[in-house]
């Protein structure tokens, strides 16, 4: 872990135990096993949008997705209640990846600024949700009964979330530290030039950025219609800001290149514990929103400083250069 | 979707039909068979499919009345329009609407009143200038008591409560909230005190992780009342999911469809909301008072027939009374309806 993660680590230690002074139930492992479990599709969002990030992109339309993908899951779920359960998650998942790959195709091969593109589809993909289910939502009695039970289930402690978190957590960092087109995503966003002047095709990774993104949003699509017990046009809403915020915190750089599956799993760790602390804490509702967002704002802004590195620079071009 | 409803429903109107139609038969040559047209916001929607049977199950009651019930594909104050312009040209004796625009419908409506046809709305409201009465389904006043009365009557009066609301900024939340307050001031609350008001926003995942709160935050919690429908469907769901089962109870007002299998689990004992059926009698029952020549002026008495009466409020508004209560025995019949 680098210096910046520790930092952040540290933080977090440190919030932990001043939570749990002042309310000892916090630290309860229910309520650690029920924070965990809240916050493993927030692991993965996170997870993904970073892969976005590194080349310089973002994807607004994850929660879009994620409801979508959701609503397919559930569907399958209400009509055809003897899908095995791989195959209904396996709808999600390949919704998902479909409408990742859309964003990635225009934003790789047809230009079109991330921002704007997936802007766009965050609004279409929310508005197929009402068309496909005819403006009505699945409730949990339309649901299969294995659909909702197997994000409840509890394996050695943890819920099946948290174990899908840590399974999906290992491969990205297997893929992004040791695999090439891993190390792909780093370069494009690093530095784009030399990138291709190595013989990285940008187009391939941004493409393979954003399917990677649809795939796990779809998966949580599942996970999140699942344990909540309904699926409609609104689930998640505004969750993408939640996703981008998580990666901030983690250390990933909006400007692109730079970014750990550590920091962005801490990151989102953080928020997890903010908004399952607040409740417990019984921090008034008006105040709620504004210290969450000041919470946030430290924690940037101390993750900045611990940015820095070290080093002297001779020269202040350097500076400039470096930052390109 | 929801074939399996709307085929249940149909069954169910058709029955009504069946029962009715010699009730009309043997009263036609009395009543000189009025006719009301029941205009809703739009075909398909299975919340007022069951208004048209209330309406329906009115007509029978009373004889000598046939309910057009009818409504546009998609729920737009244009295609309204053009329905009731199609009900005005067939003079009918009476029109209820559930108006797409308030505003809107005003020139049509007074285009009836002009040809003679009473006009009034229920649900959703044509502006007092277009119609004669609107007919709420509640007050304020009686759906904060009523969410009171229905935690006390789970459990027994005694136990720390709780309220898991939408938004701090929902103005019919805050009002709703300060009528349970007023309710709760009464001596036979006093082993049952309100502890903290949580607010969910209305969404899923935050009124859930509210609900968990709210439980390890106190630990002797009783019950909650959430007077939201997503607000207790998630607090029900995090109840069971969390074993809490038998413990905790929650109430508030929540839709048939979605509580049912929270209900039967037996986190939620009873919620409340309007009962479309109801809703659509108790119009009917109104429309005919006034066909008869009611007064609906201020301060006058209407008629909801086996629903008691109604007064006359400013600008034509009454009520209809105080929400309807679901449980185990009643909600899997009105899940099939909304």
């Amino acid at each position: 872990m680098s210096y910046r993660e520790l930092v952040l680590a540290a933080i977090l230690l440190l919030g932990l135990l001043a939570i749990g002074a002042y309310q000892p139930v916090f630290l309860a492992w229910d309520n650690i096993s029920d924070m965990l479990t809240e916050t493993s599709v927030l692991f993965m969002m996170a997870l993904a949008q970073m892969v976005v990030i590194l080349t310089r992109g973002i994807d607004l339309s994850v929660a879009a997705n994620l409801a979508l993908s959701g609503m397919i899951a559930a569907l399958v779920s209400q009509y055809f209640p003897e899908t095995p359960l791989v195959l209904m998650i396996f709808a999600g998942v390949v919704t998902g990846l479909a409408l990742g790959m859309i964003n990635g195709a225009f934003v790789a091969f047809l230009s079109i600024p991330p921002i704007v593109m997936t802007l766009g589809t965050l609004a279409v993909f929310r508005g197929l949700i009402i068309i496909i289910a005819g403006g009505d939502q699945v409730n949990a009695s339309e649901m299969g009964a294995t659909f909702q039970a197997f994000p409840k289930e509890v394996i050695l402690g943890l819920t099946t979330p948290v174990w899908i978190a840590i399974v999906v957590s290992i491969l990205f960092f297997v893929f992004l530290n040791f695999t090439r087109a891993g190390r792909g995503l780093f370069a494009v966003g690093g530095n784009p030039v030399a990138a291709r002047y190595c013989g990285i095709d940008q187009r391939k990774q941004e493409l393979l950025a954003y399917s990677i993104t649809g795939a796990v949003s779809g998966l949580c699509g599942y996970l999140w219609v699942a344990r909540y017990g309904v699926a409609y046009s609104e689930i998640a809403s505004g969750y993408e800001l939640t996703v981008i915020a998580a990666c901030v915190i983690g250390g990933v750089s909006i400007g692109g290149g730079v970014g750990s599956v550590a920091g962005t799993l801490l990151g989102a760790l953080f928020l997890g514990i903010v908004m399952t602390a607040l409740p417990v804490l019984q921090i008034s509702p008006f105040w709620q929103m504004a210290i969450s967002g000041a919470v946030i704002l430290a924690a940037v802004v101390i993750n900045a400083r611990a940015e820095r590195r070290p080093d002297k620079l001779i020269l202040p071009e350097a500076r400039r250069l470096r930052r390109v | 979707m929801k074939t399996t409803r709307r085929t249940v429903l149909q069954l169910a109107g058709g029955a009504a039909v069946a029962l009715a139609a010699p009730a009309i038969i043997t009263t036609r040559a009395r009543a000189a068979d009025k006719r009301i047209a029941l205009i809703v916001k739009n075909l398909g929607n299975s919340y007022f499919d069951a208004c048209a049977n209330g309406a329906k199950e009115a007509a029978a009651e009373i004889g000598g009345i046939e309910i057009i019930y009818t409504a546009s594909a998609k729920p737009t104050a244009e295609e309204q329009i053009a329905v009731i312009d199609a009900q005005i040209a067939q003079k009918v004796d009476g029109i209820i609407v559930s108006a797409n625009d308030a505003d809107a419908l005003v020139p049509v409506g007074k285009k009836a009143a002009d040809r003679g046809i009473k006009v009034m709305s229920f649900d959703s409201a044509i502006a007092p200038a277009g119609r004669t009465v609107h007919l709420s389904a509640s007050s304020t006043p009686l759906i904060g008591a009523k969410q009171v009365q229905m935690i006390a009557k789970t459990l027994g009066g005694k136990g720390e409560v709780a309220i898991l609301s939408a938004a701090s900024t929902m103005t019919n939340q805050n009002s709703w909230i300060e009528a349970m307050k007023e309710e709760w001031k009464k001596p036979e609350y006093k082993d049952m005190p309100l502890v903290a008001t949580v607010y969910g926003d209305d969404q899923d995942d935050k009124s859930y992780r509210e609900m968990q709160g709210l439980v390890k935050a106190h630990p002797n919690l009783k019950g909650v009342i959430s007077p939201t429908t997503i607000g207790i469907r998630s607090g029900a769901k995090a109840i069971v999911d969390g074993g809490l089962v038998g413990k905790v109870f929650i109430t508030g007002l929540g839709l048939p469809s979605e509580m049912k299998d929270y209900v039967l689990a037996g986190a939620c004992d009873t919620f409340a909301i309007w009962n479309p059926v109801e809703y659509g009698y108790s119009s009917t029952m109104i429309m005919a008072d006034i066909l008869n020549g009611a007064d609906t002026s201020e301060g006058a008495k209407l008629s909801m027939g086996k629903k008691g009466e109604t007064t006359v409020g400013p600008d034509g508004e009454c009520i209809m009374g105080e929400p309807f209560e679901f449980n185990k025995t009643n909600v899997e019949e009105f899940a099939k309806i909304f």
